[in-house]
């Protein structure tokens, strides 16, 4: 093994083995947020879901908005880095392993919104088909059972698929520990030995589920905005929401991917394996999504517009420029304005500009489930039962210990496995070394 | 097989709201207190809305009492996980409130904002709790509830009948808001029975459903005003 290979299997395995102040720290403050979070929560199931600020006829608000957020979020991970590896981009090398571990965590904490918000959370389990002695099955016309299942399958393929290239990982780890965590890295390590026939075998289950995973992610935000495009609302029933969601997650995906790397950049010293070349190439995929949603937006104001239904119409004017007009261009200038000029121009391409564009995409999408859901729900056909929703203190706080429970998952798996793929930075280094 | 549906005249409605306190009597609807009322979470299966026309001082008011329309094709089934939301042989849209598990999204579905959710457990103010219907189940915090046709009125009247082996017949069964109703405006019955008077108003050139470009295709007819 090279002096560099040492170098970087030792600076790779540095968090793992150096366990500082700062980590605590870090788990502690995160942690009390989560605790937090979770009292608030059963607090809610205990008193009833009415300490909500849901009301008739917005029955749905900001934990749903969270709930496609999330799930939004998750597809950094397997789409970038399916799709990188399929074209063999070299550059992704470092950045694949950040990228999926957000798609797990995020899905985690996705999937736990609609249990969140169920009037009954107690009965969740009755969307899942179990055999009984009364032969009741859900309904598989609903497309919350669709998404059931559709997040299921997402969350076991993109576990497997961050899973895979963490066994050459763990074997490393396992040869160069000892006594318990040898054990139990040992037993993660699938008794893994380096021979030729296991790296077949894993390249070949790793290009499989590459494969196989991207029409699940495609299909996973489908069905996420059939929720809305099935029902008869004013501004949901639209055939554009399918590709106008999948756009959307990948879009706040990537830019939760960036900040995730800048953190962890500066957290665990990696400066030399995240390079302003990754962040540059991110950024410009972030750009590219930033136009392809603008032009969704577009679109899909411009059919609204040019179909002129008088309920339609209520409900645009309420987000273009009455009682939702601030929080709509907050939207548009987060999701659109700022990436265009900070990544559009090379100047401001930095790191730095990269993180400040993400932050202002993961607002403006959560403000977009946001609008996409309370407008339409407040305005619905009859004058009469017009109405409005306001998130309550409790859902803020619900929904912002979720933000603590994915950093908290984040710090806790930084600790357990080497963030950045050894084995794949290794084989970067020497397939270049290779070629020249 | 009966099929059940209702004819609402607007022309006769005065707006009273005997029809609303009689649902939430005979339905065991809690009410929630001012303060929650206040908030939109009154539920009342039953609701008269009001429009105003024209300007001060030459006001007219309308009145349109809307109910579950109990819809041939209705948004909030098939969109249930669970088919708390679902519909029987004979055309209702029937709620099982202990197969709810309180999604919400039927009441999103529907467009006529008729379904209503169980915020908090219900309470009564005593001695109200004494004159609760033992024919209508109780809904605990977080089901949906709305308006059942008095379900409990038609499987009564239904045995009845079949106990005295006799087809039912138009008038042996009316919902409580029909019941209540002093002007008549609401009429109750069976739309299989061509000779019912629900059938006869469902048929009139005066009918109208609400909502019908959407498709849902409901079950109750209003007949729209002929006074100018």
């Amino acid at each position: 093994m090279s002096a560099a290979h040492q170098q970087v299997t030792h600076d790779l395995l540095r968090p793992l083995f150096h366990t500082t102040w700062r980590f605590f720290l870090l788990v502690a403050v995160f942690g009390t947020i989560v605790v937090f979070g979770l009292s608030a929560w059963a607090t809610q199931a205990y008193n009833g879901f009415g300490v909500t600020g849901i009301t008739w006829p917005v029955f749905w608000g900001s934990y749903v908005t969270s709930f496609v957020f999330w799930i939004g979020i998750s597809h950094a991970g397997t789409l970038i880095s399916a799709i990188l590896r399929l074209v063999d981009a070299g550059w992704r090398r470092p950045v694949t392993r950040c990228a999926e571990a957000i798609t797990a965590f995020a899905l985690m904490i996705g999937a736990m919104f609609p249990i969140i918000h169920l009037g009954r959370l107690w009965l969740a389990f009755w969307l899942a088909p179990y055999p009984n002695d009364r032969f009741l099955w859900p309904n598989f016309r609903s497309p919350l059972v669709w998404d059931f299942f559709a997040i299921n399958t997402y969350l076991a393929g993109s576990v497997l698929f961050l899973f895979l290239p963490m066994i050459p990982d763990f074997a490393t780890v396992r040869d160069r520990s000892t006594g318990f965590r040898r054990r139990v890295y040992g037993l993660l390590a699938l008794g893994w030995r380096g021979s030729p026939k296991q790296w077949h075998r894993l390249e070949t289950a790793m290009s499989i589920m590459a494969v196989a995973i991207i029409p699940v992610a495609v299909s996973v935000h489908t069905i996420v905005s059939f929720d809305f495009s099935m029902a008869p609302v004013p501004m949901w029933q639209s055939t554009i929401f399918g590709p106008y969601f999948v756009a959307g997650a990948i879009f706040s995906g990537i830019a939760g991917l960036i900040i995730a790397m800048e953190a962890i950049r500066r957290f665990l010293h990696l400066q030399a394996y995240l390079l302003p070349i990754h962040f540059d190439n991110l950024g410009k995929l972030l750009l590219l999504m930033a136009l392809l949603w603008g032009y969704f937006v577009f679109n899909e104001r411009l059919v609204t517009y040019y179909g002129n239904q008088p309920s339609e119409m209520a409900v645009f004017w309420r987000t273009q420029r009455e009682s939702f007009a601030p929080l709509y261009w907050t939207m548009v200038t987060g999701n659109f304005v700022l990436p265009l000029i900070l990544l559009g121009i090379r100047r401001f391409r930095t790191i730095g500009g990269c993180v400040i564009a993400s932050l202002g995409v993961v607002m403006g999408m959560w403000l977009e489930r946001f609008l996409i859901i309370v407008p339409s729900l407040g305005h619905k056909y009859l004058p009469y039962s017009h109405g409005s929703y306001e998130p309550r203190p409790i859902e803020f706080v619900v929904a912002g210990s979720t933000f603590a429970a994915m950093t908290l998952l984040y710090v806790i798996f930084a600790k357990l496995v080497p963030i950045i793929s050894i084995w794949e930075l290794k084989a970067g280094a020497s397939g270049e070394a290779g070629h020249s | 097989m009966p099929k059940w549906g209702m004819a609402a005249d607007l022309d006769t409605c005065t707006g009273c709201g005997a029809c609303v306190t009689a649902c939430h009597a005979e339905n065991n609807i809690s009410t929630v207190g001012p303060d929650q009322a206040a908030r939109g979470r009154a539920k009342h299966w039953i609701r008269v809305e009001r429009y105003w026309e024209g300007t001060f001082p030459d006001v007219r008011v309308k009145f349109r009492p809307v109910m579950c329309q109990q819809c041939d094709q209705a948004p909030c089934e098939p969109v249930c996980p669970t088919y708390a939301s679902h519909h029987t042989e004979n055309g209702l849209n029937a709620q099982v409130y202990n197969r709810c598990i309180g999604t919400r999204y039927c009441a999103n579905a529907c467009p006529y904002n008729a379904r209503f959710f169980d915020f908090f457990n219900p309470s009564w103010d005593k001695p109200l709790h004494l004159q609760l219907n033992p024919d209508v189940s109780l809904r605990e915090v977080g089901v949906m509830e709305k308006c059942t046709f008095c379900v409990q009125r038609i499987k009564a009247a239904t045995s009845a009948a079949k106990a005295e082996d006799r087809p039912i017949e138009d008038g042996d069964v009316t919902t409580a808001c029909a019941q209540a109703c002093p002007a008549n405006a609401l009429v109750f019955g069976d739309l299989n029975d061509p000779e019912s008077r629900v059938s006869r108003l469902a048929r009139s050139a005066r009918g109208t459903r609400l909502l019908e470009d959407l498709g849902t295709q409901p079950n109750v007819t209003y007949l729209s005003r002929q006074t100018v």
